[in-house]
């Protein structure tokens, strides 16, 4: 165990000694790496961000949902008592005279309902649910389309739907980007352990002759991936956070023309972490591989 | 020790370097392989080391049938055995202590033992005070007692050595032969590949190669 760890940790300290003995080189290929993980990750920010900003937006989702014409008022208690059973957020009533009313106090309206025989209007429920998501405003404004005397359920917030399912196509693309750009790095890292390799072919050579296994071999390049990921992703995470500071005041004076406060969102701790821990995986996998095929020839 | 039975070795395109070598050799023996060059000395000790499998017959190493041991094996194999080969294999990105140490960190020793273990083997042959040197910076006599060193750090049962002092002046082989010796006489199997035993050694046991075979 003690000799296990012992080993480790030489490997680990050759590894950072062998980033730091071609500086150009380390640099270059961290900016690679660092740019290779700033694409996506700043796909899946502005995503996230423009959900935020969607759902800022939308204001209070409301669906209403409307008597048939023919509907006497106990149709309407039924629906109440309904809602009333197992409430899906706050409710109100408009009874049809109410928003008759509601409708006449429009200077112009007035004399055209006036010449109306009858109220043309129909009693009225406006649910403003506790759950706004897009599947679960369907769901709900489906489930109560079903009930007797409903004659129509509009989902006020439609748009948000089609802009949900905008964001989805928005996501799938970040994710394919992704996986190019993930590609992209192992196959970064994947070149420069090979050029390690190359480099340390007489050290490989002598370390087998005298006893070492293939995982001591494979150590300190696999050590090598992985911090020269990390440090990649520590750069991609420098670089995220330069663009929002240069983003933010345009975004805040964006927002103050419409009215609102609305405030870019960066990379969190978690996602920074995130972040980190994939570039030293895809680092480690690259060099793996490369020593793999490497050392088999 | 190292028992050979029938022993050959074919490369691809015909050429046999070894056919039908039978040697046995003793705990604590030191034995002089010898013969011209092409007599297939280095091929033996190659061998021996498991560098190369034979085409033919068997090799038992410390109770090891070389045969039977699968790939994984063979670094535990080589961490038993000391290996000096006649172009060193020193690593001239590091110093003499660098180089020393090296077995060591493959078999994970904590680094404080690692160095006492390591100045203690360059002492034993006369180079603490070149600890700090570049190889490069060594001469060819110091070269070879530095790869001594670094064959010995892991105080192997077995010391094999390939023509360990073919490219020294006279005073230097004698020097390297003499650390033999002395390894020799604290237990260690030492096989040495030379093309004649040196005269100081008169009297040793010697396995005398012709042709790839044993001569009579």
């Amino acid at each position: 165990m003690n000799a296990w760890l012992n080993q480790h940790r030489l490997a680990f300290r050759d590894a950072w000694r062998r980033l730091f003995a071609a500086p150009l080189g380390t640099l270059l290929s961290l900016v690679v790496i660092g740019i290779a993980l700033t694409l996506p990750a700043a796909g899946w920010l502005l995503i996230d961000n423009l959900q935020r900003a969607a759902s800022a937006a939308a204001g209070t989702q409301q669906i209403s949902v409307f008597m048939a014409l023919d509907a006497d008022r106990k149709a309407s208690d039924e629906i109440a008592a309904r809602l009333k059973a197992a409430p899906p957020g706050t409710w109100r009533f408009v009874p049809r005279d109410e928003a008759l009313k509601q409708l006449q106090g429009g200077a112009r309206m007035a004399d055209l309902i006036a010449g109306l025989p009858r109220n043309p209007l129909p009693d009225a429920f406006v649910i403003e649910p506790n759950d706004t998501a897009p599947a679960a405003m369907e769901a709900l404004a489906r489930t109560i389309g079903g009930w007797p005397k409903v004659a129509h359920v509009q989902l006020d917030a439609a748009w948000t739907k089609r802009f949900d399912a905008l964001l989805r196509i928005g996501r799938l693309i970040v994710g394919l980007l992704a996986t190019v750009f993930a590609t992209g790095l192992v196959l970064a890292t994947f070149n420069t352990i090979r050029l390690q390799i190359l480099a340390h072919a007489a050290e490989i050579e002598v370390a087998r002759l005298i006893g070492a296994t293939d995982g001591w071999i494979r150590r300190p390049f696999a050590y090598y991936g992985a911090l020269q990921g990390a440090l990649g992703a520590l750069l991609a995470i420098a670089l995220l956070a330069a663009g929002k500071a240069l983003l933010d005041p345009l975004v805040s004076e964006l927002a103050l023309l419409y009215g609102a406060s609305f405030a870019l969102r960066g990379v969190s701790a978690t996602l920074a972490l995130q972040l980190t821990l994939i570039g030293a995986t895809l680092g480690w996998l690259g060099a793996l591989l490369s020593v793999r095929m490497s050392l088999k020839g | 020790m190292i028992s050979c039975s029938g022993v050959g070795k074919r490369y691809p395109g015909g050429l046999t370097a070894l056919e039908n070598v039978s040697c046995d050799i003793a705990a604590g023996e030191m034995v002089f392989i010898t013969g011209h060059s092409g007599a297939g000395k280095s091929t033996l000790v190659r061998l021996i080391a498991a560098i190369e499998r034979p085409t033919a017959g068997g090799i038992v190493v410390n109770g090891q049938n070389l045969a039977a041991l699968r790939d994984n094996a063979l670094p535990y194999l080589r961490r038993n055995l000391g290996l000096i080969f006649q172009d060193q294999k020193l690593l001239f990105d590091r110093n003499a202590l660098e180089n020393v140490l090296l077995p060591l960190a493959i078999v994970g020793t904590p680094p404080r033992e690692a160095t006492r273990r390591a100045q203690a083997a360059l002492d034993k042959v006369g180079l603490l005070e070149r600890a700090r040197a570049n190889p490069i910076a060594l001469s060819g006599g110091e070269q070879q007692r530095l790869a001594i060193a670094r064959a010995v750090v892991n105080r192997p049962a077995i010391l094999l050595a390939d023509e360990p002092t073919a490219n020294l002046d006279e005073e230097s082989a004698e020097h390297i032969l003499g650390i033999f010796r002395e390894f020799h006489q604290v237990g260690v199997t030492v096989l040495v590949a030379t093309h004649a035993v040196p005269a100081s050694a008169a009297g040793a046991r010697e396995i005398r190669l012709a042709r790839g075979g044993l001569a009579a």
